[in-house]
Protein backbone atom coordinates (compact mmCIF):
# COMPACT_ATOMS: atom_id res chain seq x y z
CA UNK A 1 0.00 0.00 0.00
CA UNK A 2 2.48 2.67 1.12
CA UNK A 3 4.47 1.62 -2.14
CA UNK A 4 1.56 3.47 -4.10
CA UNK A 5 0.75 6.20 -1.55
CA UNK A 6 4.25 7.89 -1.75
CA UNK A 7 4.56 8.33 -5.36
CA UNK A 8 0.59 9.88 -5.02
CA UNK A 9 2.16 12.07 -1.85
CA UNK A 10 4.98 13.45 -3.68
CA UNK A 11 2.51 13.73 -7.02
CA UNK A 12 0.58 15.60 -4.85
CA UNK A 13 2.68 18.18 -2.88
CA UNK A 14 4.10 18.96 -6.73
CA UNK A 15 0.91 20.11 -8.17
CA UNK A 16 0.21 22.11 -5.33
CA UNK A 17 3.67 23.58 -5.66
CA UNK A 18 2.53 24.48 -9.44
CA UNK A 19 -0.85 25.19 -8.58
CA UNK A 20 0.57 28.20 -6.40
CA UNK A 21 3.33 28.91 -8.91
CA UNK A 22 0.26 29.22 -11.79
CA UNK A 23 -1.57 31.36 -9.29
CA UNK A 24 1.05 34.32 -8.07
CA UNK A 25 0.51 35.40 -11.86
CA UNK A 26 3.02 37.56 -13.39
CA UNK A 27 6.63 37.08 -12.12
CA UNK A 28 7.57 40.37 -13.27
CA UNK A 29 5.40 41.83 -10.52
CA UNK A 30 7.51 42.91 -7.64
CA UNK A 31 6.10 43.61 -4.07
CA UNK A 32 7.36 47.17 -3.40
CA UNK A 33 9.55 47.86 -0.51
CA UNK A 34 7.92 51.53 -0.64
CA UNK A 35 4.45 50.35 0.63
CA UNK A 36 3.22 52.39 3.65
CA UNK A 37 6.45 54.18 3.20
CA UNK A 38 6.66 58.14 2.87
CA UNK A 39 6.85 59.06 -1.14
CA UNK A 40 10.11 60.24 -1.67
CA UNK A 41 10.59 63.88 -1.63
CA UNK A 42 11.39 65.26 -5.68
CA UNK A 43 11.53 68.59 -7.05
CA UNK A 44 11.71 68.39 -10.89
CA UNK A 45 10.64 70.88 -13.88
CA UNK A 46 6.88 70.39 -16.02
CA UNK A 47 7.06 68.29 -19.21
CA UNK A 48 5.07 71.45 -20.26
CA UNK A 49 6.53 74.37 -18.25
CA UNK A 50 10.12 73.64 -18.35
CA UNK A 51 10.73 77.21 -16.47
CA UNK A 52 8.38 75.72 -13.40
CA UNK A 53 8.75 73.02 -11.18
CA UNK A 54 6.76 70.34 -9.44
CA UNK A 55 7.28 68.63 -6.37
CA UNK A 56 5.03 65.66 -4.41
CA UNK A 57 5.02 67.98 -1.83
CA UNK A 58 2.40 70.24 -3.39
CA UNK A 59 0.01 68.09 -3.50
CA UNK A 60 -0.35 67.03 0.43
CA UNK A 61 -3.39 66.74 1.76
CA UNK A 62 -5.13 64.89 -1.07
CA UNK A 63 -5.00 61.59 -2.33
CA UNK A 64 -3.57 61.88 -5.55
CA UNK A 65 -1.85 59.21 -7.94
CA UNK A 66 1.55 59.49 -10.08
CA UNK A 67 2.16 57.57 -12.60
CA UNK A 68 5.51 56.73 -14.56
CA UNK A 69 5.05 57.01 -18.09
CA UNK A 70 7.29 57.48 -21.25
CA UNK A 71 7.06 58.04 -25.07
CA UNK A 72 9.02 54.44 -25.86
CA UNK A 73 6.85 52.53 -23.53
CA UNK A 74 4.16 50.69 -25.36
CA UNK A 75 2.71 49.21 -22.50
CA UNK A 76 2.08 53.47 -21.62
CA UNK A 77 -0.11 53.38 -24.92
CA UNK A 78 -2.36 50.49 -24.01
CA UNK A 79 -3.07 52.47 -21.17
CA UNK A 80 -3.26 56.03 -22.23
CA UNK A 81 -6.71 55.74 -23.62
CA UNK A 82 -7.90 54.48 -19.89
CA UNK A 83 -6.60 57.50 -18.46
CA UNK A 84 -8.40 60.13 -19.67
CA UNK A 85 -11.71 58.48 -18.56
CA UNK A 86 -9.83 58.13 -14.74
CA UNK A 87 -9.41 62.13 -14.93
CA UNK A 88 -12.87 62.91 -15.99
CA UNK A 89 -14.16 61.20 -13.51
CA UNK A 90 -12.66 63.09 -11.05
CA UNK A 91 -12.53 60.40 -8.12
CA UNK A 92 -8.31 61.47 -8.35
CA UNK A 93 -5.80 63.83 -9.47
CA UNK A 94 -3.11 62.30 -11.91
CA UNK A 95 0.19 63.44 -12.13
CA UNK A 96 2.32 61.95 -14.41
CA UNK A 97 6.59 61.44 -14.50
CA UNK A 98 7.54 61.81 -17.85
CA UNK A 99 10.38 58.94 -16.81
CA UNK A 100 13.90 58.81 -19.14
CA UNK A 101 12.38 60.80 -22.18
CA UNK A 102 13.38 63.01 -24.69
CA UNK A 103 11.60 66.17 -24.06
CA UNK A 104 10.41 66.23 -28.12
CA UNK A 105 9.51 62.71 -27.62
CA UNK A 106 7.11 63.19 -24.87
CA UNK A 107 5.82 66.55 -26.03
CA UNK A 108 5.18 65.26 -29.53
CA UNK A 109 3.30 61.58 -27.69
CA UNK A 110 0.98 63.76 -26.08
CA UNK A 111 0.21 66.32 -28.43
CA UNK A 112 -0.73 63.05 -30.81
CA UNK A 113 -2.46 61.01 -28.03
CA UNK A 114 -3.87 63.73 -25.67
CA UNK A 115 -2.79 64.56 -22.15
CA UNK A 116 -4.64 63.56 -19.82
CA UNK A 117 -2.32 64.45 -16.80
CA UNK A 118 -3.21 67.79 -14.46
CA UNK A 119 0.57 67.75 -15.35
CA UNK A 120 3.77 65.92 -15.99
CA UNK A 121 7.16 66.44 -14.21
CA UNK A 122 10.24 65.37 -16.19
CA UNK A 123 12.86 62.87 -14.32
CA UNK A 124 15.47 63.12 -17.41
CA UNK A 125 17.91 60.79 -15.81
CA UNK A 126 15.53 58.47 -14.18
CA UNK A 127 17.34 59.26 -10.85
CA UNK A 128 13.75 60.02 -8.81
CA UNK A 129 12.87 56.52 -10.68
CA UNK A 130 15.48 54.95 -8.31
CA UNK A 131 14.17 56.49 -5.49
CA UNK A 132 10.62 55.36 -6.00
CA UNK A 133 12.12 51.94 -7.40
CA UNK A 134 10.75 52.42 -10.59
CA UNK A 135 11.70 49.24 -12.90
CA UNK A 136 9.81 49.18 -16.15
CA UNK A 137 7.04 51.84 -17.12
CA UNK A 138 3.99 52.17 -17.10
CA UNK A 139 3.72 51.90 -12.79
CA UNK A 140 1.39 53.65 -10.89
CA UNK A 141 1.49 54.87 -7.32
CA UNK A 142 -1.16 55.83 -5.00
CA UNK A 143 -0.09 58.49 -2.24
CA UNK A 144 -2.16 59.62 0.31
CA UNK A 145 -3.06 63.04 2.11
CA UNK A 146 -0.18 62.47 4.43
CA UNK A 147 2.06 61.89 1.56
CA UNK A 148 2.47 57.85 1.99
CA UNK A 149 2.55 55.34 -0.67
CA UNK A 150 -0.30 53.37 0.16
CA UNK A 151 -0.14 51.09 -3.02
CA UNK A 152 1.56 50.70 -6.74
CA UNK A 153 1.08 49.01 -9.56
CA UNK A 154 2.99 48.12 -12.29
CA UNK A 155 1.75 47.31 -15.67
CA UNK A 156 -0.87 49.34 -18.07
CA UNK A 157 -3.90 50.44 -15.53
CA UNK A 158 -6.73 48.69 -17.62
CA UNK A 159 -10.47 49.08 -16.66
CA UNK A 160 -10.11 45.90 -14.66
CA UNK A 161 -7.12 47.05 -12.86
CA UNK A 162 -8.80 50.43 -12.46
CA UNK A 163 -12.10 48.91 -10.40
CA UNK A 164 -10.87 45.99 -9.05
CA UNK A 165 -7.49 47.74 -7.71
CA UNK A 166 -6.83 51.07 -7.73
CA UNK A 167 -10.26 52.79 -7.48
CA UNK A 168 -10.73 50.55 -3.92
CA UNK A 169 -8.06 51.99 -2.19
CA UNK A 170 -8.77 55.42 -3.06
CA UNK A 171 -12.17 55.32 -1.96
CA UNK A 172 -10.30 53.56 1.27
CA UNK A 173 -7.96 56.46 1.74
CA UNK A 174 -10.45 59.20 1.00
CA UNK A 175 -12.89 57.71 3.35
CA UNK A 176 -10.27 57.27 6.13
CA UNK A 177 -9.26 60.89 4.79
CA UNK A 178 -12.60 62.61 5.30
CA UNK A 179 -13.39 60.44 9.05
CA UNK A 180 -10.48 61.49 10.76
CA UNK B 1 4.38 37.66 -56.19
CA UNK B 2 2.68 36.52 -53.52
CA UNK B 3 5.36 36.71 -51.13
CA UNK B 4 5.51 40.32 -51.82
CA UNK B 5 2.39 41.06 -50.38
CA UNK B 6 3.67 40.16 -47.11
CA UNK B 7 6.99 42.28 -47.62
CA UNK B 8 5.06 45.31 -45.47
CA UNK B 9 4.36 43.54 -42.46
CA UNK B 10 7.86 42.46 -42.56
CA UNK B 11 9.40 45.33 -42.94
CA UNK B 12 6.79 46.91 -39.81
CA UNK B 13 8.16 44.25 -37.70
CA UNK B 14 11.72 44.75 -38.57
CA UNK B 15 11.76 48.60 -37.90
CA UNK B 16 9.25 48.26 -34.94
CA UNK B 17 11.43 47.16 -32.51
CA UNK B 18 14.04 49.62 -33.37
CA UNK B 19 11.79 52.21 -33.23
CA UNK B 20 10.55 50.69 -29.35
CA UNK B 21 14.40 51.14 -28.14
CA UNK B 22 14.52 52.90 -25.42
CA UNK B 23 16.74 56.26 -25.38
CA UNK B 24 20.04 55.25 -24.09
CA UNK B 25 22.80 57.22 -23.07
CA UNK B 26 26.28 55.88 -22.90
CA UNK B 27 27.24 54.58 -19.67
CA UNK B 28 30.70 56.39 -18.44
CA UNK B 29 33.56 54.33 -16.14
CA UNK B 30 34.73 55.94 -13.35
CA UNK B 31 38.24 57.39 -13.75
CA UNK B 32 38.85 55.49 -10.25
CA UNK B 33 40.03 51.15 -10.54
CA UNK B 34 39.59 51.15 -7.55
CA UNK B 35 35.67 52.14 -7.66
CA UNK B 36 35.09 50.24 -10.93
CA UNK B 37 36.84 46.94 -8.88
CA UNK B 38 33.82 47.50 -5.87
CA UNK B 39 31.12 47.93 -8.41
CA UNK B 40 32.29 44.88 -10.52
CA UNK B 41 32.39 42.74 -7.39
CA UNK B 42 29.13 44.58 -5.85
CA UNK B 43 27.03 44.17 -8.68
CA UNK B 44 27.76 40.80 -9.57
CA UNK B 45 25.48 40.41 -5.92
CA UNK B 46 23.00 42.38 -7.31
CA UNK B 47 19.74 41.55 -9.68
CA UNK B 48 19.02 43.91 -12.38
CA UNK B 49 15.07 44.42 -11.99
CA UNK B 50 14.70 44.30 -15.65
CA UNK B 51 15.62 40.89 -17.16
CA UNK B 52 15.13 39.43 -13.28
CA UNK B 53 17.70 36.75 -14.37
CA UNK B 54 20.75 38.81 -14.69
CA UNK B 55 22.82 40.42 -12.63
CA UNK B 56 23.47 43.67 -12.37
CA UNK B 57 26.96 43.23 -13.91
CA UNK B 58 25.79 41.77 -16.83
CA UNK B 59 22.77 43.56 -17.85
CA UNK B 60 22.78 46.00 -20.77
CA UNK B 61 19.12 47.06 -19.47
CA UNK B 62 18.55 50.61 -19.31
CA UNK B 63 17.21 50.51 -15.01
CA UNK B 64 20.88 48.75 -14.44
CA UNK B 65 22.80 51.32 -16.31
CA UNK B 66 21.04 54.17 -14.37
CA UNK B 67 21.65 51.65 -11.13
CA UNK B 68 25.54 50.93 -12.20
CA UNK B 69 25.88 55.07 -12.46
CA UNK B 70 24.16 55.85 -8.91
CA UNK B 71 26.35 53.00 -6.88
CA UNK B 72 29.57 54.72 -8.97
CA UNK B 73 27.92 58.44 -7.24
CA UNK B 74 27.49 56.83 -3.93
CA UNK B 75 30.92 55.17 -3.86
CA UNK B 76 32.98 58.41 -5.12
CA UNK B 77 31.00 60.05 -1.78
CA UNK B 78 32.21 57.53 0.41
CA UNK B 79 29.50 55.17 0.77
CA UNK B 80 30.28 51.56 2.28
CA UNK B 81 28.88 48.78 0.27
CA UNK B 82 26.66 47.58 2.77
CA UNK B 83 25.69 51.67 2.85
CA UNK B 84 24.69 51.23 -0.57
CA UNK B 85 23.05 47.75 -0.35
CA UNK B 86 21.10 49.52 2.03
CA UNK B 87 20.07 52.03 -0.10
CA UNK B 88 18.88 49.93 -3.20
CA UNK B 89 16.62 47.68 -0.85
CA UNK B 90 15.09 50.18 0.61
CA UNK B 91 13.37 50.81 -2.76
CA UNK B 92 13.31 47.55 -4.68
CA UNK B 93 13.14 45.59 -1.89
CA UNK B 94 15.31 42.32 -0.74
CA UNK B 95 14.46 40.79 -4.29
CA UNK B 96 17.47 42.98 -5.78
CA UNK B 97 19.85 40.80 -3.54
CA UNK B 98 21.11 38.34 -5.46
CA UNK B 99 22.07 36.42 -2.46
CA UNK B 100 18.93 36.41 0.05
CA UNK B 101 18.94 37.16 3.34
CA UNK B 102 18.63 34.87 6.00
CA UNK B 103 15.30 36.35 7.45
CA UNK B 104 12.51 33.95 8.78
CA UNK B 105 10.80 33.96 5.30
CA UNK B 106 13.66 32.35 3.62
CA UNK B 107 14.28 29.83 6.17
CA UNK B 108 12.67 27.07 4.63
CA UNK B 109 14.91 28.45 1.21
CA UNK B 110 18.18 28.19 3.15
CA UNK B 111 17.74 25.16 5.40
CA UNK B 112 15.20 23.25 3.51
CA UNK B 113 17.84 21.18 1.46
CA UNK B 114 19.87 19.96 4.90
CA UNK B 115 16.44 18.65 6.32
CA UNK B 116 16.25 16.89 3.05
CA UNK B 117 19.48 15.87 3.73
CA UNK B 118 19.27 14.70 6.70
CA UNK B 119 15.61 13.09 6.17
CA UNK B 120 17.35 11.16 3.38
CA UNK B 121 19.97 10.08 5.38
CA UNK B 122 17.80 8.89 7.98
CA UNK B 123 15.86 6.70 5.20
CA UNK B 124 19.01 4.94 4.18
CA UNK B 125 20.76 4.36 7.56
CA UNK B 126 16.77 2.41 8.40
CA UNK B 127 16.99 0.94 4.88
CA UNK B 128 20.51 -0.59 5.37
CA UNK B 129 19.81 -1.87 9.04
CA UNK B 130 16.92 -3.44 7.68
CA UNK B 131 18.82 -5.18 4.91
CA UNK B 132 21.24 -6.35 7.70
CA UNK B 133 18.73 -8.21 9.83
CA UNK B 134 17.56 -10.08 7.00
CA UNK B 135 20.92 -11.46 6.57
CA UNK B 136 21.16 -15.01 8.48
CA UNK B 137 23.76 -16.84 8.84
CA UNK B 138 22.75 -20.81 7.41
CA UNK B 139 26.13 -23.24 8.14
CA UNK B 140 26.12 -25.91 5.36
CA UNK B 141 25.35 -29.44 6.40
CA UNK B 142 26.97 -32.75 6.34
CA UNK B 143 25.95 -33.91 2.79
CA UNK B 144 26.05 -30.13 1.52
CA UNK B 145 29.63 -30.00 2.84
CA UNK B 146 30.68 -33.48 1.06
CA UNK B 147 28.95 -32.64 -1.78
CA UNK B 148 31.19 -29.70 -2.38
CA UNK B 149 34.64 -30.65 -1.39
CA UNK B 150 33.34 -33.45 -4.21
CA UNK B 151 32.91 -30.65 -7.08
CA UNK B 152 36.55 -28.88 -5.38
CA UNK B 153 38.24 -32.27 -6.05
CA UNK B 154 36.79 -32.66 -9.54
CA UNK B 155 37.64 -29.07 -11.00
CA UNK B 156 39.20 -29.57 -14.49
CA UNK B 157 43.01 -28.22 -14.94
CA UNK B 158 43.66 -28.35 -11.72
CA UNK B 159 47.16 -29.88 -10.60
CA UNK B 160 47.01 -33.62 -9.09
CA UNK B 161 50.40 -34.85 -9.48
Amino acid sequence: MLRYLIPLGIFLVLVIFLAIGLRRGDPHELPSALINKPAPTFRLPQLKAPEKTFSNEDVRGKVWLLNIWASWCIECQREHPYLFEYAKSGVVPIYGLNYKDKRDDALAWLGELGDPYLLSAVDLDGRVGIDYGVYGAPETYVIDQSGTIRFKYVGPMTPDVWSGKILPVIQRLNRQGTSQ
Amino acid sequence: MTSLRFLPLLLICLFASTVMAQVQEEEIPSDDPVIEQRLANLSKELRCLQCQNQTLADSPAGLAADLRREIRVQMKAGKSDQEIIAFLTQRYGDFILYKPRVTYTTYLLWFGPFVLLLAGLYVLFRYIKQRGNLLVEKPLSAEERRRAEELLASTPGKETT
